[in-house]
């Protein structure tokens, strides 16, 4: 028991400074500690199995969610009035639906009708992970109704602001004129209104990427799926504090790193931002 | 199912469905889910509008003070809101709820914890509204007849302001409501008070789907999506009242006809807005497109076209076409 104690650390009764040092000296060893609940294993190699799962998950919902709510906005803007705004109000209440109880309602309606569909963890227990084809088909089964769940819930976000967009951009004077020239209505409005529409939905999705984490990590609860959201609902369960900070921590470092990668999507699209010279 | 006898004594509705005396249906336990929904009803307003309400009033401070003022206090204020937009607000809540002793936690607790970590967003928006606003004239007026700073921003920038604060507030609410529910689905030890997620935790933990209580967790689900969907519908409201082009006439649009006759058909670049007299007094100066406001780029054209409706008809290619 005594072992125990000095393995976890808990029992130099140290100053909070003191603790926190140690913690940045082990945090650059790439240390994060050991899991209360898993008990030998390291915090990191809990992490290692989980990421890649999350990572893909939230990853592919926000590319997909984002390509195609943009392309819908930029239709629906672009013809006002039309049928198509019916759009707005139903994907304003699927949007308002939290994605982990359409999840529970989709697992549900699939039981009940008895389809042969994959609704619980990342692949079947006899797959071994590993870069083959039979386990990354495997895996693409288990993983699609979690992916239009997350789409399905955030989709409505980029339609709505797109579309505000488009029909900002739609009364400026160089839409005048490209109609004015004879343009084709296709090519007016993708190539001159959706273009210029586009660059506050690239920004919004930097921001975005948190709260997609977040949902991210309901359906993998909702779905069981093998992501750094189930380990966390674990943590919780049994108050796993080492295992908690550390995905908390590689989760905003994840953020981070794909903020940046949107800032430079940014950054080459618009070129007001970059500097002369 | 074939065989007679099953040994755990195969009660095939444990949870009687909804019913004249139970509208909801009940729980496995008997217990009424309509006052269930009811009483949750309560715990997720307060906790919406508490955590509304004091990210709002965070975000107005640190976002208008931020754009108004300059240098370092400025600057580091800017940051501190960045960083905290980017952090994944709902992990940080779920650490900080689970790791608060059960005791001492209530909803007026996990209000302010939700409130504390979602002011950003807001602060943003709001930054780079005063920060286009503050050029503008009548605020360099008032300054120049020497008005103090703080009358500056009460009565002459937060004014012009109110709708983008509204939205933000309305948007905050929609969150935080989210989020309880979120936190109570999972289970987060902090959670006490009853509210709807508490109603799904119990129906996921009690395997309401496997016994086929759809009642269970379907009320507590629709009545989530339509406050969220009643919230949101405020908010585009409000949004179009901002920007006024965002405006659909009602519909009415699609009856208006040109001068020949023929339907007018909605097309962008010929917005035809009607522009009622009684209109115009709506007009506020910020243009606001939908949050996604950059900093310093916020333009300031007035943002009503006043075109007749009647022009929409005529396509300009046929008229440069004449030429």
């Amino acid at each position: 028991m005594q072992s125990l104690y000095v393995l976890f650390g808990l029992n130099k009764h140290e100053s909070l400074l003191n603790q926190y040092g140690d913690y940045w000296s082990q945090l650059a060893h790439g240390d994060l500690g050991i899991s209360f609940s898993n008990f030998p294993t390291p915090v990191t190699t809990i992490l290692e199995q989980s990421l890649p799962w999350t990572i893909a998950l939230a990853g592919c919902a926000t590319i997909i969610s984002f390509t195609v709510g943009t392309l819908l906005g930029v239709v629906a803007g672009w013809r006002r009035g039309s049928r198509l705004d019916f759009l707005l109000p139903v994907t304003t209440f699927v949007s308002s639906i939290p994605a982990f109880w359409l999840g529970i309602l989709a697992v549900a309606v699939i039981l009940a009708l008895g389809w042969n569909v994959p609704v619980s963890e990342g692949y079947d227990p006899g797959v071994v992970p590993g870069w083959n084809l039979q386990f990354i088909g495997n895996a693409i089964d288990h993983s699609w109704l979690p992916l239009c769940m997350l789409v399905a819930t955030s989709v409505s976000g980029w339609i709505l602001s797109m579309r505000n967009m488009m029909v900002t951009v739609g009364s400026e004077d160089y839409i005048t004129v490209a109609q004015a020239k004879g343009l084709s209505e296709r090519r007016v409005m993708f190539g001159y209104a959706a273009r210029n529409a586009l660059l506050p939905n690239v920004s919004g999705l930097s921001l975005a990427l948190g709260q997609i984490i977040g949902s991210t990590i309901l359906v993998e609860i909702v779905f069981s799926y093998p992501g750094v959201g189930f380990e966390m609902l674990q943590a919780v369960g049994g108050t796993d504090y080492p295992l908690m900070q550390g995905i908390f921590l590689v989760i905003t470092l994840a953020v981070l790193l794909a903020n940046l990668l949107a800032d430079i999507a940014y950054l080459i699209l618009d070129p007001r931002t970059r500097k002369e010279g | 199912m074939d065989r007679p006898l099953q040994p755990l004594g195969a009660q095939q509705h444990t949870a009687p469905g909804p019913s004249a005396k139970h509208w909801f249906g009940t729980t496995h336990l008997g217990q009424d889910l309509l006052s269930q929904v009811l009483v949750g009803t309560s715990s997720v307003m307060y906790v919406g509008l508490l955590a509304g309400v004091v990210a709002t009033v965070l975000a107005v401070l640190i976002g208008v003070s931020s754009g108004y003022l300059s240098g370092l206090s400025a600057e580091s204020l800017s940051a501190v809101s960045n960083v905290f937009l980017v952090i994944p607000a709902l992990l940080l809540i779920i650490i900080i709820t689970s790791s608060m002793p059960a005791a001492d936690s209530g909803d007026t607790l996990v209000a302010l914890v939700i409130g504390l970590t979602s002011w950003a967003w807001n602060a943003r928006v709001l930054r780079a509204q005063t920060l286009s606003l503050r050029r503008r004239d009548f605020i360099e007026a008032s300054r120049a007849t020497g008005e103090s700073t703080w009358r500056i921003i009460l009565f002459e920038l937060l004014p012009n302001l109110s709708a983008v604060i509204v939205s933000g507030f309305i948007g905050t609410v929609v969150y935080a409501i989210m989020t309880e529910i979120t936190l109570a689905f999972i289970g987060v030890p902090g959670i006490s008070a009853w509210n709807w997620g508490t109603i799904l935790y119990w129906a996921q933990s009690e395997q309401a789907l496997a016994q086929g209580a759809w009642w269970w967790f379907v009320p507590a689900g629709l009545a989530i999506a339509l406050l969220g969907t009643s919230l949101a519908l405020i908010n585009f409201g409000i949004d179009e009242f901002v920007n006024p082009r965002l405006r659909n006439n009602d519909g009415s649009t699609r009856r208006l006809r040109g001068p020949d006759g023929r339907p007018v058909r909605m097309r962008v670049g010929f917005t035809p807005v009607v522009f009622r007299q009684s209109e115009e007094p709506d007009r506020t100066d910020g243009s606001v497109q939908d949050g996604s406001v950059q900093a310093g780029s916020v333009q300031t054209e007035d943002p009503v076209q006043a075109e007749d409706p009647a022009k929409a008809d005529g396509p300009a290619t046929s008229e440069e076409g004449n030429r």
